[in-house]
């Protein structure tokens, strides 16, 4: 049992910071916690990538240049997969243009509604509805 | 790719030129200051891609015809490809028209409500929203749709945002939409993990191609799930919703109309892709997955949502709910499973584009005119902009399924699909929500030619610019055009149809 | 003005390293970890470190906000660019190799300096973009662009 969580120990902490996020975008009422509790999920599953990149025994791909052009890289090199990384780097440029959104959102919420709880937007919402006679 | 009318050298990298022209042309438009000169960057840019996508339609045309493009020369299955067949050539074509459709009716709508100065950014950001959509339409590469997702997703939370100067509402409701649409393109990250850490490829046929020799593995059908939750929030299917009325309801008109024609479209048929070429027909999980989860909640859909529209009182959010129902009868054919049930739902998929594109449309010249969007303000329109009310109201009879238009015609085939999978019970909820639809109807149209209008508005009759009048006519006449001469959209939607299934069978 | 002359002495001479840093993150991607998107950021954080120790207002000058908006429309204007010259030097879109008329690495290499130009450019105009949004609320606009 325990080697077992052991051996995934890593998928166990992703897991972990997964439903950390994801509690924290449910239950939290304020916005700002809202979108950290949605950066930490989506970091989790940065995480999740580049855990499987790891090969044991490998460090990153990056070889000298001039290995490179003499053709000189053993064939029985061991390196990471690059190719996880290239997708998270992608991936975390589109978190921090979320994020960024995100906040930009909040801050004019801020602005136009005095307040950044979720019920109470709601509230002020109902209450233009109702003003409105919608 | 034989070329069909462009130019050889133009044709042969139409699937890229297509994603990329609005792309690169949102660059000056958000370098500009003038809103109209952004206007017509965006009208150049939405209609070459028109042009590309009816190049590419034509050239998909043959059966079993696929159009591959090798991003930046990397050969697939390394390199990104963009793969074009008849399911998502039919999918550009709709985007390409509806786009160019909404964005002549852009013009004036987008003139009043949003202010001078965020103008040119706004269409920058459409450009962006557009090209994304058409990037997650084009490519074959599961990661490289991610980004294209988002990228199209993080536009539109600022376009619908920008709803905020008419109807603060539309800030709250951006947010929750951007809340939830994050999560639903993470839970397709995850998915997209778990296939990528089984397969070792990200390319999707060549996924499919792996996970076809695999013959049952729990961590791609993990991710079969995760990337169905992902996307099912994207395509609003029921109970994933949420977002989807008011970010609809708030966000400015043409930001409606565009969405409402395209957006939700471009994840069903994300959905289709990954249903019939990643996981192929034989795949058990994925059948059942199909008949057990997706089939009731479509159901579901149909009929909750419809009941949803009848009490509200707004009317974008009214037709943002009767959206979601239509989302409910596209599932409902694909969870049949057969080809007659995806073919139909194919043909929902582009009528709903038409039907909703001419109602948005119409609401929208209704708001430039009065400023109004409740039931109880449209007393007595149709004596006052008599012609916008009857395209409102061919929409609204479409929308219910009357016959001699578009709308009785997939609600045929759609049925013609259940009875011929025997689903009885699939016949009858799709009557049900019918019903209901002529209830909701009902309601507005009665409010639109019975009711005399009122003194004030009777004395300031409005005419409708000719840039709305004209893309309005056009829809409002495809809907009958096509609701008595079936053909063309029929054959597209059995080619696309055909397309997909075939794509799975053999990869 | 920051009243802490160590702050002020300090970052007056890292800031000028702080931005040679960030080219030379850039130039050596090409070889080495780094690239456009890490030397954007760090370029756009010297900027944003100005602001800090000697106020928006110095920032402002030194970096006007239209820089930025002008910023990411030519990143990306200069990315989606060079995919159209390779286009139009027989290639597909953005296959650098046909940027050499000779179809050697060199193409290769210009290719990916000229495209992490782009997003080096872009990242850096965002970076400030959206510091100066969030910083400076009662005077600039919002951020529609992510």
């Amino acid at each position: 049992m325990i080697e077992i969580i052991a051996d995934r120990f890593t998928y166990a902490v992703i897991l972990v910071l997964m439903m950390v996020g994801l509690y924290a975008v449910i239950a939290t009422g304020n916005l700002v916690k809202r979108m950290v509790g949605l950066s930490i999920f989506q970091t989790s599953v940065f995480l999740l990538y580049i855990a499987t990149a790891k090969v044991t025994g490998g460090g990153p791909a990056i070889f000298d240049y001039s290995d490179l052009a003499a053709r000189t890289i053993p064939e029985d090199a061991i390196y990471a997969n690059p190719l996880p990384h290239v997708l998270i780097l992608t991936a975390i440029v589109v978190g921090v243009a979320t994020l960024a959104m995100g906040l930009a959102l909040v801050v004019r919420i801020r602005e136009v509604y005095g307040t950044i709880e979720d019920d109470e937007l709601s509230e002020i919402d109902h209450d233009d509805e109702l003003k409105k006679g919608v | 790719m034989e070329p069909q009318f462009l130019p050889a050298a133009i044709a042969a990298h139409a699937p890229a030129l297509l994603v990329m022209i609005p792309l690169i042309l949102s660059a000056p438009a958000a370098m500009i200051t003038s809103g109209r000169a952004a206007w017509v960057m965006a009208l150049l840019g939405v209609g070459a891609a028109l042009v590309l996508a009816a190049e590419i339609f034509l050239a998909t045309r043959a059966e079993g015809a696929v159009l591959s493009y090798a991003m930046g020369g990397w050969e697939p299955p390394f390199g990104i490809e963009f793969r074009i067949d008849a399911l998502n050539a039919a999918l550009l074509l709709l985007l390409g028209s509806t786009g160019f459709l909404a964005l002549l009716f852009a013009g004036p709508s987008v003139a009043d409500e949003i202010s001078r100065q965020k103008q040119s950014l706004f269409y920058s950001a459409f450009l962006i929203c557009f090209a994304g959509l058409a990037g997650v339409a084009s490519t074959g590469d599961a990661f490289n749709l991610f980004v294209f997702l988002e990228i199209s997703s993080i536009a539109t939370y600022a376009i619908i945002a920008m709803g905020w100067s008419n109807d603060r509402q539309a800030l709250t409701a951006s947010f929750n939409y951007l809340v939830m649409g994050t999560i639903g393109a993470t839970f397709f990250v995850i998915g997209a993990g778990f296939i990528y850490m089984s397969t070792g490829t990200l390319n999707m046929a060549d996924m499919g191609r792996a996970i076809a020799e695999m013959n049952g593995n729990r961590a791609v059908e993990v991710g079969f799930a995760f990337i169905l939750v992902g996307i099912g929030l994207k395509a609003a299917l029921f109970p994933l919703h949420q977002w989807l009325p008011n970010a609809y309801a708030y966000a400015p008109n043409f930001v409606t109309t565009f969405l409402a024609t395209t957006a939700t479209k471009i994840a069903f048929y994300v959905i289709i892709r990954f249903r019939y070429d990643v996981f192929s027909i034989q795949t058990g999980f994925v059948t059942n997955a199909m008949l057990w989860v997706i089939t009731p909640l479509a159901i579901a859909g149909m009929l909750v949502a419809s009941t949803q529209a009848l009490f509200q009182n707004n009317v974008r959010r009214l037709f943002a709910y009767s959206s979601v129902a239509q989302v409910g009868y596209m599932m409902l054919g694909l969870g049949m499973a057969t080809s007659l049930g995806l073919s139909a739902g194919m043909l929902h998929l582009t009528n709903h584009a038409m039907m909703k594109g001419a109602l948005f449309m119409a609401l929208g010249a209704f708001a430039l005119s009065y400023g109004i969007r409740r039931i109880a303000d449209f007393k007595g329109l149709g004596q006052v902009m008599p012609m916008t009310s009857a395209a409102f109201t061919i929409g609204a009879l479409s929308l219910v399924g009357v016959p001699f238009t578009v709308g009785f015609i997939s609600k045929f085939y759609l049925i013609q699909a259940a009875l011929d999978a025997g689903w009885w019970w699939a016949v009858a909820a799709i009557l049900i929500s019918s019903v209901i639809a002529v209830f909701y109807v009902y309601r507005i149209l009665v409010a639109i030619w019975v009711t005399p209008p009122n003194e004030a508005r009777k004395a300031s009759p409005k005419r409708v610019p000719l840039a709305i009048a004209v893309p309005l006519a056009i829809l409002a006449g495809a809907n009958l055009v096509f609701g008595v001469w079936a053909e063309p959209i029929v054959d597209m939607a059995r080619a696309a149809a055909d397309a997909a299934i075939a794509a799975g069978v053999n990869p | 003005m920051n009243p802490y002359v160590v702050l002020r002495v300090v970052s007056k001479l890292l800031i000028p390293l702080i931005f040679l840093f960030g080219f030379y993150v850039h130039f050596h991607g090409e070889y080495s970890p780094g690239g456009g998107f890490s030397a954007g950021v760090v370029l756009g954080v010297g900027v944003i470190l100005y602001a800090l120790i000697f106020g928006m207002d110095a920032a402002r000058k030194a970096v006007p906000p239209w820089w930025a908006r002008i910023g990411m429309a030519m990143g990306a204007f200069i990315f989606a660019g060079v995919g159209f010259v390779s286009l139009f030097m027989g290639g597909n879109f953005l296959d650098y190799t046909a940027l050499d008329p000779n179809r050697t690495y060199l193409g290769q290499h210009l290719g990916i300096v000229a495209v992490e130009f782009g997003v080096r450019m872009s990242v850096t105009a965002v970076i400030i973009a959206i510091f100066y949004a969030f910083a400076g609320r009662e005077r600039t606009g919002d951020t529609a662009e992510g």
